[in-house]
């Protein structure tokens, strides 16, 4: 379950998307919000485990929280 | 009662379908029992890939364009128009210069990319593209005229049209500088937004070590946040400052209005069964091409192969028989290496790329292809 704190302002729904999708649907969400928002990115991606952090720390965004469904994973990028 | 097929765009996947159910339907439209309407709203067909050769001065963008009245069958009712409204519940369309509306019982939406560079600060300002045919003819300018200095390819948007064009770019700018004898003096840089230099790694892992050997200087995880055109800069999201003096962009990509105002995907691409190609939000429409959301490459072999899944599936239900003809995500890309050398890669959904060995046969047999693609167009290779 995802902190009740965690309020995104977009959720990006990346499911079925082939790498790189997932990852640059996310860059595309983080380009249009504000600093500090967060978005959630839907993917069923394992690649998108790794991609994900990689850019986060590459940009000094930040992943909140990773959550791991059934079918997908949900992971919360906040905006520096 | 006449069953009436729409196909919306006549870019290699709509103007291939369109031939292709001319020749399949053939008895069927002649007895009246079947109408296919083919709508572009430009009265030529556009055979985009010429505009990788036009800044190297050596095709003109004119070499691309065919009157599609030339290239489509006579038994398709050809509309130079464009659809500005779609209802799939209602099965109706509306046209921008036509009256009333177009009752449609099979739809094929194969309206393509548009480019979108207003969505990054200053770039279309600032940097060229060959994604286009005034972007091709304003870097040929720029391009012809430049011995010295960092040209920067940038890939800031994807997915893209031709996955493989950003690479060809790099190496052919290299070779091209190199042969004239102009590569010491001319900077050779190549970006990409995400951490590899390819978005499908096998691709990637091909790639770079031709771009080490060659001294093309690669930054990966460079995602324009905007281009400053008076310090001729690129500010990536990620923090960092690139230099140019010639900068080419592949600009961001989107498709067409229609398709999210009909509810049928983002950003113009359709969400679709990557096997069936059917829409996944309404009945009897399909997608295809660079319009169908099906994760394999916007190229032109996708809307070629795509287009005769499509075919044979709408045959199959006019004629009231189970449609089981399937996409399996077989794509196929010449990837020129240099001015004289190609590399080639044929993959699907299950089987990944492994790049030919460059070679001079692979550069003429691209060459000759696209000399031979108006026979593609017409649905005759």
């Amino acid at each position: 379950m995802p902190s009740p704190d965690i309020d995104p302002a977009t959720i990006v729904d990346a499911r079925g998307a082939s790498c790189p999708g997932p990852l640059m649907d996310l860059i595309g969400a983080i380009r249009g919000i504000d600093s500090e928002a967060v978005v959630k990115l839907l993917s069923d991606n394992e690649q998108s485990l790794t991609d994900v952090p990689e850019w986060a720390e590459e940009s000094g965004n930040e992943v909140l929280e990773v959550e791991g469904a059934e079918d997908h994973y949900a992971i919360y990028v906040q905006k520096a | 009662m006449t069953e009436h097929v729409v196909i919306v765009g006549a870019g290699t996947g709509g103007t291939v379908l369109a031939n292709d159910l001319a020749d399949r339907l053939e008895r069927e439209i002649d007895a009246g029992d079947v109408e296919v309407t083919l709508y572009n709203d430009d009265p030529d067909h556009v055979y985009k890939p010429v505009w990788l050769y036009v800044p190297f001065g050596l095709r003109e963008p004119e070499d691309g364009r065919r009157a599609l009245s030339d290239l489509v069958d006579d038994r398709i009712d050809l509309r130079i128009d464009r659809i500005t409204d779609l209802d799939s519940d209602a099965k109706e369309l509306r046209t921008r210069d036509g009256a009333g509306t177009v009752r449609y019982d099979h739809l094929v939406l194969a309206t393509g990319s548009t480019l979108a560079p207003e969505t990054v600060p200053g770039l279309a300002e600032a940097g060229h593209d060959f994604y286009s045919e005034d972007g091709a003819e304003a870097l040929r300018e720029d391009l012809l005229a430049f011995e010295e200095g960092r040209v920067v390819l940038s890939v800031v948007g994807s997915p893209h049209m031709c996955p493989a064009a950003p690479l060809e770019f790099a190496f052919m700018v290299d070779d091209w500088f190199r042969k004239r004898g102009l590569r010491d003096d001319v900077e050779v840089v190549y970006t990409y937004p995400i951490q590899r230099v390819h978005g499908n790694p096998h691709i990637a892992e091909w790639a770079e070590p031709i771009m080490k050997e060659r001294g093309i200087e690669v930054h990966t995880f460079v995602n324009a946040e905007e281009i400053d055109p008076d310090a001729e800069t690129i500010e990536t999201m990620e923090g960092d400052s690139i230099d140019y003096d010639l900068l080419v962009t592949i600009p961001p990509h989107a498709g067409v209005d229609l398709i999210a105002e009909a509810g049928l995907g983002d950003e113009g691409w359709v969400d679709v069964d990557s096997h069936t190609l059917e829409a996944t939000a309404a009945e009897d429409v399909y997608a295809l091409g660079d319009t169908a959301d099906t994760g394999v490459p916007k190229a032109g072999s996708v809307a070629h192969y795509q287009a005769g899944v499509v075919a044979q599936r709408i045959a199959s239900d006019v004629r009231g028989r189970p449609a089981t003809a399937t996409y399996d995500g077989k794509t196929l890309c010449f990837i020129e290496t240099g001015m004289d050398e190609a590399s080639f890669v044929e993959f699907d959904y299950e089987t990944p790329p492994s790049p030919a060995p460059p070679s001079t046969a692979l550069h003429w047999s691209k060459l000759s292809y696209n000399e031979s693609y108006w026979l593609t167009a017409r649905g005759l290779l």
